[in-house]
Order: C-alpha cells, then sequence, then structure tokens
C-alpha cells in the first residue's frame, strides 16, 4: 500500500516530517482522515487535534490552533499557527 | 613638570584599551548570534515554501479577488520601516533610514499620504526627533525576531490595509528592510507588500507539469481568506530574519572596524608616551648637568 509522506511545519520550524499511514486532521468543516490516494485538498484547520499515524514508531500527536492542510500527491503539508505536540 | 603629557597619554592608552575589549566583545557576540539568525531563516523556509505552494494553488483555480489582492487606488500609503534596537552597527540603521526617506519622498510626489509604521528603536529615534509622526512602532528584540512579533505587526498592518481611506485605512503597503545577501553584502531594499501580487504558479516546481486539481475545504474564498493573511504575516516575518542576519552582519563588521582603529591609536598613544618619557628624561639629565655645572664653576 502506498504511503503518505507527511510534512508538519509551523512558522518557525519543521515539526515533524516522514512517512504515515494516516492523518487525521481537524478542517473547518469537522475532523477529516486522510489515507494514501486522497484526492489533492486544501482545507483549513480550526483549532483541534492533529494526528498521524507513522508507519514506524508511536503515532504523532499534537494541538493545534488552526492552519491548513494540503494533500497532493500522497504528500500530506500540515501548516500550523500554533502547535503543542502531546 | 615632567610627567604632565606622559600621564595624559597612559590615562588616554587605559581608556582605548577598555574601548577595545568592549569593541571586541561586541563583534564576538554579534558573530556568534549570526549563525543563531541565519539557522532561524533556514527553519522557517519549510513554512515559507508550504504557504507559497498553497496560494499558488489557489490563485490558478479560481478567479483570485480578494480585498488583499484588490488594487483600489486611493491615496493613502503605509510605509513599514524594518531598522535595529541597538546601535553599534555602522551605517546599517541610517541606510535603511535613507532608503525609507527616499520611498516617502517618491510617494509624496506621486501624491500620495504616507502614514509611517517604524520597527525599531533606532528607526524610532530618528523620526520622533524630526517630529514625524509614526502611525505606530514596535520595538521586538530586532536581533532575534519571534513570529509573534511578525503576527504583530501583520496583524496591525492587515487591518489598517483593509479598512477604508476614510476610517484611516491606506491603500498600498511597502516595506523598507535590509536583504541579507552574504556576510558582506546586505542591501537596503523596498518590497510592495499591498496589494499582493498573486502571479499565477508563483515559484512552482517544473517537474510537476501542472498543479492537482484541489478539493477546497470548506471553499475556494474561504481558504484564501485564511491563506492571504499567512501569506503576509509569514512574508513580514521573512524580512525580519532577513533584517537580524543583516543587522548582526553589519554590527560585526563594524565592530571589527572599530576594533582595529582602537589598536591604532593605542600604538599611536604609547609613541606618543614613549617620546614624552625621553623628552622628560633629557631634560632632567640636562637640569642635573647644569646644577652641577653651576655647583662646579
Amino acid at each position: 500500500m502506498a504511503e503518505l509522506s507527511v510534512d508538519l511545519v509551523s512558522r518557525d520550524r519543521k515539526v515533524w516530517s516522514g512517512a504515515a499511514t494516516q492523518v487525521s486532521a481537524p478542517s473547518a468543516d469537522g475532523q477529516i482522515g486522510i489515507l494514501a490516494n486522497h484526492t489533492p485538498l486544501l482545507a483549513v484547520l480550526r483549532p483541534g487535534t492533529i494526528k498521524v499515524e507513522t508507519t514506524s514508531g508511536p503515532a504523532v500527536e499534537a494541538q493545534v490552533t488552526g492552519g491548513f492542510v494540503s494533500v497532493d500527491n500522497n504528500l500530506v503539508t500540515l501548516v500550523v499557527d500554533e502547535i503543542s505536540l502531546v | 613638570m615632567a610627567g604632565g603629557a606622559q600621564r595624559v597619554y597612559k590615562a588616554r592608552i587605559k581608556s582605548t584599551q577598555s574601548l577595545k575589549k568592549i569593541f571586541r566583545a561586541r563583534e564576538l557576540i554579534a558573530a556568534s548570534r549570526i549563525g543563531k539568525a541565519r539557522a532561524a531563516a533556514a527553519a522557517a523556509a519549510p513554512y515559507a515554501q508550504a504557504i507559497t505552494r498553497a496560494v499558488s494553488a489557489v490563485a490558478s483555480h479560481t478567479d483570485v479577488d480578494h480585498p488583499l489582492t484588490r488594487e483600489e487606488g486611493g491615496n493613502r500609503a503605509a510605509v513599514l520601516v524594518v531598522s535595529s534596537d541597538a546601535g553599534m552597527a555602522g551605517s546599517y540603521p541610517m541606510a535603511i533610514v535613507r532608503e525609507a526617506e527616499k520611498l516617502v519622498g517618491q510617494l509624496t510626489a506621486e501624491g500620495k499620504e504616507v502614514v509611517l509604521y517604524v520597527a525599531g528603536r533606532r528607526a524610532i529615534a530618528y523620526y520622533t526627533f524630526r517630529g514625524r509622526e509614526i502611525a505606530k512602532s514596535w520595538s521586538y528584540g530586532s536581533e532575534k525576531p519571534t513570529p509573534e512579533a511578525a503576527q504583530d505587526i501583520a496583524e496591525t498592518l492587515l487591518e489598517v490595509f483593509l479598512a477604508d481611506e476614510p476610517d484611516g485605512g491606506v491603500s498600498e503597503m511597502h516595506v523598507v528592510s535590509t536583504l541579507f545577501v552574504n556576510m558582506v553584502t546586505q542591501r537596503a531594499r523596498v518590497v510592495r507588500m499591498l496589494p499582493l501580487e498573486v502571479v499565477e504558479g508563483v515559484s512552482e516546481a517544473d517537474e510537476h507539469e501542472a498543479l492537482p486539481l484541489y478539493d477546497f475545504e470548506p471553499s475556494p474564498e474561504a481558504v484564501l481568506d485564511e491563506l492571504l493573511p499567512r501569506y503576509v504575516q509569514q512574508r513580514i516575518y521573512a524580512m525580519l530574519l532577513d533584517a537580524a542576519a543583516s543587522e548582526l552582519a553589519a554590527r560585526q563588521r563594524a565592530m571589527h572596524t572599530a576594533t582595529d582603529n582602537a589598536e591604532d591609536l593605542i600604538r599611536t598613544y604609547t609613541r606618543l608616551a614613549n617620546q614624552a618619557r625621553q623628552a622628560d628624561i633629557t631634560q632632567e639629565i640636562s637640569e642635573i648637568v647644569s646644577g652641577a655645572d653651576a655647583l662646579a664653576s
């Protein structure tokens, strides 16, 4: 199965980057789940929890205050304002 | 009598030596911070890339008609001057102010009313001393700008830009800051920040023939509403970081020159002190000799 390549960036640094099987993010219309081969998407995030199921190691979970997520060709970019890892 | 000149020179050597120590310390501090400043700029790059890509994705899909990209054609313009908080950076603060004054003159000549926004204590001091009106000023620690400082500046400017002109709004916004080219070259430059010019396919990688057809959530307009202010904020943050690196590089260079000058001065004063000492000795000898001669005769 194809994997997602995830970049989690905040304003002043790259927070996390790596391969994942699933990403869950709080979009404006509700929590969305992103799996491999997701259609290209550009969504606004509201405050909530981001969860990245990594292919290796534990899931990455973080609280964010807002931002946006873009999905394109299995490349997921989560751009967030303020972030605190859980 | 003897010793007066010597004492004066010794005092000068001593004070120049302590100045030299200060200059040297500031040079070393600037040198060590410059690495951090550039690392911060590099760390912010992924965010900049992601946001630019997203903006161009939206721009190439939708008819961008957003308040932030609309040319209003009014006659009030905001100018943000990004300067430094501390001095001792050679010509750095003045170069910025000169460039800003040039821009202000140009805008005034076009019949526009200029509203000044100033960041950094040096530029604030320059304008307050001349009795110029500053709409808002920040001194945020120019050596180490934070995203929060950039956010504060961006929010203020966006608010002013979005307001109508009769209510104190502006219809364009320029930023005067310093571009860090390399350790020896930093250039003051003017960028027109608003209204945004969204060029379709901005900095798009060539290997992607076309941008994919995106789904926008909740809607292209809403996404744009969120994206563009962040884009402006990111641009301002990048400029602050660039200015910080430039300031530190300018300071390092200025302090290096100052240290060299202090060394030169110390050398000169040491020579003069030696000369004075020799003159004193010669004078004393001739006094003793002539005194002895007087007794002998």
